[in-house]
């Protein structure tokens, strides 16, 4: 019986054809050279959907080889479908070990969290992006923030800062705060809650994001400073648990999610999934520490 | 919780797609054969190749049989499809002077060099609902076959088949606006790289011929409409296959096969010269796979639409109507929104929240005050 | 204010606008003597050629001729809304006056707007962010400056609105609610938020009402004398001019036509344009 090869398809080693994977590389290379920068790149289509993570996938299977044990979370949660779709992919493409554990990991691969978890010098975070344009909320036209990154006029959106401080008293920047890196680019460091951000300056990781849709990449190397903007007198805030605790295992220094019962009760839950299940577990983890994070402990302390 | 969780969340997806199939052959009825979706249902094939991006009519109609008929999702899938593959060679430009015309019309001359050719069109049917179509047998086919072909004179069929073009005559007496040297020419590939604004003529005719029909045509009837009009009329529009050469490795041309393309060019409105210059027409340009009319006519108007941007409508806006039209990555990212963005939204709150404390705060200061105040 | 020859603040020599391509005649061909801007030949368009002057700090220079004189033109390339054809000008405060700063680059462009100028225009569109409150605009301005203290930049703004005679309780509204004495209210104190020393108005206040006009008016004058800027003021109405400004230069066809102190040319007009302008002053 001869076999019918017609439509036998061979796939590359982590999907992308090499020519490919050198072009992303290059780019992301470029990026790590200028902190903060958006870089173009062809972003060739995946078999998963603009807008579900390929840019992210595309970093991650061009950096990843075969030894790396790979992680991937979405809103902090390795459970999440869409994550786990990805990881599937992921496993399929390349056969590489993937964990739930954050200091197992090599590669992660997140949607809009960092993880609770610090993470060291041999570790990778790749962040999904949506919208890779900071400036996009004050101005609408690509070739115009293109010029406004290159002249480093960043006029319009500290006005809207100022604006928005003007008409509700603060910042009202939810996730995705803009900051400031390595004193020249103004980024968005995708939409992680403001919780997050604080834990990308002086890191000890590299940070890559991916925006597949846009077509940009961009990254943040360790030991870059990266600063929420602010002014001298209204200062970038995360955001306040107060006096909610997560509900399985007390914790209240991490973001919680909020949960609704059928009765409309509502509680809190660690929202890191890895985190949660070693605190439910006592086992020994090592969180990013913070400014505001002290702070808020201070804070805590205070009011008892 | 860690293992259940994640077990809890691949199986859902599994579940998912597994009940998805079960939707699409739940009917138990015969598996539609390839070469059927191939052959009858030609003009959904077409619009997947061309939103698709590549030419591939067999593995368009899996793509279609595969998303139960979801056009824009079996688009998609050819897409990715054409991620995997390996780019050989790079054609010779196609000279669509060279067509074996099908069809080949022109509204702005009663008559034009080798008439006005109908050919196959639904144009001039009434669109009433075919209920025959319902009872349709092998044995009505074939009899229909027969009855075509004793109609068909072999005489005829060995003659010329292939026309110059309308818009030669218009360019002979030089009514055409002459090639602006100001105009970017840079050849780009739009699959190779992001391209910028403002985009050379090249990357916005390639974004266009793998745009989503539909949106491009909302945007070139907005224009029609008045929004940023660039008064078209059709020069001629045709349909019918090209051939395809390439040169192989020792430099020789080679024909590699024949595609079907449609193509319009057309005609916009007569600008006064600046003084001393007679005034010209411009041509509007537009091309695709397969057979699509309303694609070309709505891309060859908003190719000129988008050469007048000092009209300000959202068709003479170049990152607008090409960021906008392009189908897989509007399909995608309108339904991310599908998503789950909780802990964004859990952001927004904790803003939103500590705001109107600040205003809560603030009312009951000024009461206070104006408690004090009053006594 | 003193008349030493290097004591000046703003210096344009050959200042030259054409729009399309000129010949080797255009110049010749185009001008008061022919009454027209348009090259015969080229058809090409000459905005404003040869223009030659100097500003002196503290002085107001007032620029006057009909609309296609080219008087606008003059102003909107020294504030880099228009690229020039051709000329050069230098400011004192910018590299002690050694740079010609229609050749420097965008972000030094905008350095010398943001720092040393200040622009008022016609419509209060174009000086102003209607998207951003009047605060916000003003904000803008000390924000590149470099101010990055909100209590002390709605101070500075309140301090402005005050001196522009705004209501200071509007601060945070969008000058789209405002009237349009108001608006051009606030484009003044956007203007002089960074304490400039040359300040550029065209046509401030053709399109209000006469007795608004009259307020604004009083209002520029007295800033003028309370601050001590140097000022261009654009018009194609003398009586502005009167009231405003101490040097007259008088345009026609984009050519200077006549030039010198304003009491001088309205009383004793020497060229035959600025004697009909003056001629048909009320």
């Amino acid at each position: 019986m001869v076999e019918n090869l017609k439509y036998s398809n061979k796939y590359n080693f982590a999907f992308i054809d090499e020519s490919t994977k050198k072009e992303i590389r290059r780019k992301l290379l470029k990026a790590v050279a200028i902190p903060g920068h958006q870089v173009p790149y062809s972003s060739p289509e995946m078999p998963i959907s603009r807008g579900w993570g390929t840019g992210g996938l595309h970093i991650t299977l061009a950096v990843i080889g075969r030894h790396d044990v790979f992680k991937i979370i979405d809103q902090g949660s390795d459970a999440s479908v869409n994550a786990c779709n990805l990881r599937e992919f992921v496993n399929f493409m390349t056969g590489c070990e993937t964990t739930f554990d954050t200091a197992k990991a090599t590669l992660v691969q997140t949607r809009h969290r960092i993880t609770e978890e610090e993470l060291n010098e041999n570790q990778i975070i790749v962040f999904q992006v949506p919208l890779p344009e900071p400036l996009r909320m004050v101005e609408r036209y690509e070739n115009k923030t293109l010029q406004m990154h290159a002249e480093a006029d960043y006029s319009k959106m500290w006005v809207s800062l100022y604006e928005s401080y003007v008409r509700y008293g603060a910042i009202m920047q939810g996730a995705g705060y803009p900051v400031m890196v390595n004193g020249r680019y103004i980024m968005s460091p995708s939409p992680i809650p403001r919780w997050d951000t604080p834990n990308l300056n002086q890191a000890k990781t590299l940070f890559l994001f991916g925006a597949g849709r846009e077509k940009r990449l961009y990254a943040v190397p360790p030991y870059t400073d990266v600063e929420p903007l602010e002014f001298e007198d209204v200062n970038f805030e995360i955001e306040d648990f107060a006096d909610s605790s997560c509900y399985k295992t007390g914790v209240k220094k991490a973001f919680l999610d909020e949960l609704y019962a059928d009765d409309g009760s509502r509680k809190y839950v660690i929202s890191d999934s890895n985190f949660l299940d070693k605190k439910a577990e006592k086992q020994e983890t090592h969180q990013y520490t913070n400014k505001y994070i002290d702070q808020l402990e201070e804070y805590d302390l205070e009011r008892g | 919780m860690g293992y259940v969780a994640v077990k809890g969340g691949t199986e859902a997806i599994h579940n998912a797609s597994e009940l998805a199939e079960f939707y699409r052959v739940r009917g138990n009825t015969t598996p539609i054969d390839i070469a059927q979706v191939r052959s009858q249902m030609r003009l959904a094939i077409d619009k997947v190749m061309g939103e698709g991006g590549i030419y591939a009519p067999e593995y368009a109609a899996i793509a279609l049989k595969q998303a139960e008929g979801d056009v824009f999702e079996a688009a998609f899938i050819l897409r990715a499809f054409r991620t995997t593959l390996q780019r050989n060679y790079y054609s010779d430009i196609i000279n669509t002077r060279e067509m074996f015309v099908r069809r080949k019309i022109s509204s702005s001359f009663r008559e034009i060099p080798g008439g006005q050719i109908l050919g196959p069109t639904r144009d001039y049917t009434q669109r009433t609902l075919d209920t025959a179509k319902a009872t349709e047998q092998t044995a009505d086919i074939n009899s229909f076959l027969e009855e075509f072909d004793a109609k068909i004179d072999m005489e005829k069929l060995q003659g010329v088949n292939t026309f110059g073009k309308v818009i030669d005559l218009l360019k002979n007496e030089g009514l055409l606006k002459p090639a602006d040297t100001s105009e970017d020419r840079t050849l780009t590939d739009i699959t190779r790289e992001a391209i910028k604004f403002p985009a050379p003529r090249s990357a916005r005719l390639q974004m266009m011929a793998r745009a989503e029909t539909g949106g491009l045509m909302a945007l070139g009837y907005s224009s029609q409409r008045g929004f940023g009009s660039v008064h078209p009329t059709v020069g001629e529009l045709r349909y019918g296959t090209i051939p395809v050469k390439v040169k192989d490795a020792s430099g020789r041309k080679r024909y590699i096969g024949k595609i079907e393309v449609t193509e319009c060019e057309m005609i916009t409105g007569s600008r006064p010269g600046k003084k001393n210059t007679p005034p010209y027409f411009s041509i509007g340009y537009g091309l695709c796979f397969g057979h699509n009319e309303t694609k070309v006519i709505c891309m060859s108007t908003l190719d000129s639409a988008m050469r007048r941007p000092e009209l300000g409508a959202p068709a003479n806006d170049q990152e607008f109507v090409l960021y906008h039209t392009e189908g897989v990555e509007a399909m995608g990212f309108t339904n991310h929104l599908k998503l789950p963005h909780y802990v964004t939204f859990q952001s927004a709150l904790s803003n939103t929240r500590a705001s109107i404390q600040r205003n809560k705060q603030a009312n009951l200061e000024a009461e206070a005050y104006k408690q004090i105040q009053s006594v | 204010m003193t008349w030493r020859e290097d004591n000046w603040l703003l210096r344009v020599r050959n200042l030259t606008k054409i729009y399309g391509d000129p010949g080797e005649n255009t110049l010749a061909l185009t001008g008061p003597e022919f009454n027209s801007n348009q090259c015969p030949e080229t058809d090409s368009i000459v905005a404003c050629a040869n223009i030659n002057f100097d500003l002196y700090p503290g002085e107001v220079l007032g620029i006057v001729g009909e609309s296609g004189s080219g008087k606008s033109t003059v102003v909107k390339m020294l504030y880099f809304d228009l690229e020039k054809t051709g000329g050069a000008a230098w400011l004192k405060p910018y590299h002690d006056g050694s740079i010609n700063i229609l050749n420097e680059s965008n972000q030094r462009k905008r350095y010398i707007r943001n720092n040393l100028m200040g622009m008022v225009y016609q419509n209060p569109r174009d000086g102003l962010n209607f998207g951003f409150s009047s605060g916000g605009n003003i904000a803008e301005k000390l924000i590149m400056a470099g101010n990055m203290h909100v209590g002390n930049i709605r101070g500075r703004a309140y301090e402005l609105l005050e001196k522009t005679e705004v209501p200071v309780q509007r601060m945070d509204d969008r000058p789209g609610t405002f009237s349009g004495g108001m608006q051009q209210r606030v484009q003044i104190s956007k203007a002089i938020a960074n304490n400039p020393p040359l300040l550029f108005l065209d046509e401030v206040t053709t399109g209000l009402d006469v007795s608004v006009q009259a307020k604004v008016l009083d209002l520029i004058r007295e800033l003028q004398n309370i601050l001590g800027i140097a000022m261009i003021v654009v018009s194609h109405d003398l009586s502005v001019i009167r009231m405003l400004t101490d040097r007259t230069i008088v345009m026609k066809n984009g050519r200077i036509v006549e030039s010198g102190l304003t009491d001088q040319i309205l009383q004793d007009p020497q060229h035959e344009y600025s004697q009909l302008l003056v001629s048909s002053l009320l």
